[in-house]
């Protein structure tokens, strides 16, 4: 099992989805029953336990809002 | 391990781009480059007019705001004042190929060791969604409003292709960053315009394919979407000139 | 001590900017100044300095502002039509708080013009000439010789101040040659702690910018800087004053029209008339205690100009209107005789 972790500076997302789009696992979700300090609903992660750390999600991320550790 | 974070010559302030909007991995990608040279403390940056007027806040090393295109101009004065300095422009197409096409060209011939990063989402984003040099035929902006009409408009520029005839410039590549993929290859493509710069073989431009979900009336996927099924094909990705590899490979047939 | 040489004013100014420590020259190509573009293509390259023949003048300019914002003595010529390409640049020069050169050889307009000296770019010169609120120091030398001393004059004020300063000449002084003497001077390296010359690591980003969003920001920007400008009208103001102590009368020129009307002064001295001629040799500060001085003491001025009157303008208001100012002047690359002078200033003296 890959031990990977994914933090999001959830204040600066913009909840524009594109790491929602880009993750192979499908488990990022925009969480719209939230609001950030920006008046943004943030994503966030389903399922830590099947993140494969691949960083597609920081890669597509337009505000550096993920921090990705393997 | 961190094997993704932000990186160091990206300040903390938060960008204020629209959601979505591929400025930001662009200016990511940018402070990667800088990162990995380790060339901060002697990069001077050129930000333009246009959306990403206050780059200057987003790069950690020394800026300097530009007039409307032109960032080369500015930045043949940097290089040529400080020839050991690493010099950048990052600019939109209505700054780059529009109102600063002269700078543009002539920085190219001039071979100006700079390095300029060209986000091309084909419209003016910063003053609302006006036509740009390289909106394609038929777009509706706010000022083609019943889509741009070549007979009146004119076409939209290439400006790798143009600029890839002039004799000048060491480097021109154009890469998109729609996808996971198309951003590690616009990666390697701004590293190695950093490094073509470090070494000292000249003008080095990357065009990058961008979007504006905000003024192209679209959802951030949408947006991306669209670039590989109208943006791409009107705009190739490639190496449009590469004066080192063409000269290696010039040695290897002889 | 240098040595006097025989030389045109345009490469005077050219010759005296490498010795202030200039290193950095853009221009492009256009009559009456191409001399000095000329002069410092071949000097540049031989003391590691750089010419560079720019796109445009538009380019040349924004050149300039590049290498004044990484702290380097720099500058750029031109003639009136592309110093009005320049003012896009020069406003963000300004509105950037950065030094640097622009030196004006005025050719007569409006438009395309003529190619012969003219001075109607005073107002563009002296009341900002691009857009917002920003004043230049405007030299205006009379002789070869201030071409070259007050070159040297004009990087020293813009250090100081870290304003654009404009040495404003006209096409006959540009293309005279007369004996200067450039003298060698001590440049002293200024302290320039906002350049943007790479961070080293050691301290936060400089940005040169002129853009405030906030406009309580701008503002504030605004009012420093005409803080800084009161300082500069305060200090800074020179002219040269010409038999003025007992005079009743009081010629005001600068440039070229100066030295054409000191020949009118002395001659109207010897026909009687107590006539004096006061020289701006800065018009912005424009000398205007001076004048207001003058206007205690005289019964009228002529303004003589090559323009259709636009330094007259100054002379009104610093003399509060107190007193008559007539205008005698030439246009579009036409120059007054000393005898249209001395008629005017007979004409002043009569009523």
């Amino acid at each position: 099992m890959i031990m990977a972790k994914v933090t999001f500076l959830s204040d600066l997302c913009k909840g524009c989805g594109l790491c929602v789009d880009a993750c192979p696992k499908k488990i990022l979700i925009i969480a719209k029953d939230k609001i950030n300090a920006k008046g943004h609903s943030p994503a966030e992660m389903t399922d830590q336990e099947k993140c494969i750390g691949c960083a597609f999600c920081a890669t597509m991320c337009p505000d550096c809002v993920i921090t990705v550790e393997k | 391990m961190i094997v993704f974070e932000k990186p160091k010559a990206l300040t903390d302030a938060p960008l204020h781009y629209c959601p979505g909007c591929t400025h930001g991995i662009i200016h990511r990608l940018v402070a990667e480059a800088i990162d990995e040279l380790g060339i901060e403390g002697i990069t001077v940056g050129v930000a333009p007019v246009g959306c990403s007027v206050m780059a200057y806040d987003y790069f950690a090393c020394d800026m300097v705001e530009a007039a409307h295109g032109r960032a080369p101009a500015v930045a043949t004065g940097l290089k040529r004042c400080m020839p050991e300095n690493i010099i950048f422009t990052y600019q939109g197409d209505g700054d780059l190929a529009s109102i600063g096409m002269a700078e543009t060209v002539h920085a190219a011939t001039r071979n100006e060791n700079i390095t300029i990063i060209f986000v091309n989402n084909a419209i003016y984003g910063m003053t609302g969604g006006q036509m740009a040099p390289t909106s394609l035929p038929g777009q509706v902006t706010q000022t083609s409003p019943y889509g741009r009409d070549v007979t009146v408009a004119g076409y939209p520029i290439r400006v790798s292709e143009m600029l890839s005839t002039l004799e000048g410039p060491e480097y021109i590549e154009r890469v998109a960053v729609n996808n996971v993929k198309n951003v590690r290859n616009a990666k390697k493509a701004i590293l190695k315009a950093f490094k073509n710069q470090v070494e000292g073989k000249g003008f080095s431009l990357v065009e990058v394919v961008s979007t504006c979900p905000t003024n192209w009336g679209m959802t951030p996927s949408q947006a991306l979407e669209w670039v590989d099924t109208n943006m791409i094909p009107y705009y190739p990705l490639g190496v449009y000139k590469d004066k080192t590899a063409a000269a290696v490979e010039a040695a290897k047939e002889e | 001590m240098a040595e006097k040489v025989l030389m045109k004013g345009n490469e005077a100014i050219a010759e005296a900017a490498i010795k202030a420590g200039c290193r950095h020259y853009f221009g492009y190509p256009i009559t009456p100044q191409t001399e000095i573009a000329a002069y410092m293509a071949k000097r540049m390259p031989k003391i590691g300095g750089t010419f560079l023949q720019a796109e445009s003048e538009v380019a040349a300019i924004n050149m300039v502002y590049g290498v004044a914002g990484a702290g380097f003595r720099v500058m750029t010529s031109s003639s009136s039509p592309g110093v009005s390409l320049k003012q896009e640049g020069i406003s963000y020069i300004a509105g950037a708080d950065l030094p640097a050169l622009i030196v004006n050889v005025q050719r007569g307009g409006p438009g395309l013009g003529g190619i012969q000296p003219s001075q109607s770019d005073y107002f563009q010169a002296t009341k900002g000439g691009g857009h917002g609120d920003y004043h230049l120091i405007v030299l205006a030398p009379a002789s070869v010789q201030e071409m070259a001393d007050l070159t040297g004059k004009a990087f020293d004020l813009a250090d100081k101040y870290r304003c654009p300063t404009m040495l404003l000449a006209d096409g006959t002084l540009g293309q005279m040659m007369e004996p200067v003497e450039i003298p060698d001077v001590e440049v002293t390296p200024v302290e320039k702690p906002w350049a943007v010359n790479g961070t080293k690591g050691k301290r936060a980003h400089n940005i040169v910018n002129s853009l405030y969003l906030k406009p309580e920001q701008l503002e504030k920007m605004n009012f420093e800087r005409f803080e800084k400008y009161k300082q500069i009208e305060e200090n800074e103001v020179m002219y040269e004053s010409f038999m003025m102590e007992d005079a009743e009368y009081c010629v005001v020129a600068f440039g070229i029209a100066a030295r054409i009307s000191k020949n009118a002064v002395v001659a109207a001295r010897k026909n009687g008339i107590k006539v004096g001629l006061i020289r701006p040799i800065t018009l912005w500060p424009f000398p205007t205690e001076v004048i207001a001085k003058a206007a205690e003491q005289v019964k009228g001025f002529v303004s003589v100009e090559l323009s259709m009157g636009q330094m007259i303008e100054d002379i009104r208001l610093a003399s509060g209107c107190k007193k008559p100012v007539l205008l005698c002047n030439r246009a579009g690359g036409m120059i007054m005789s000393p005898e249209e002078v001395l008629a005017k200033i007979d004409e002043l003296a009569a009523n």
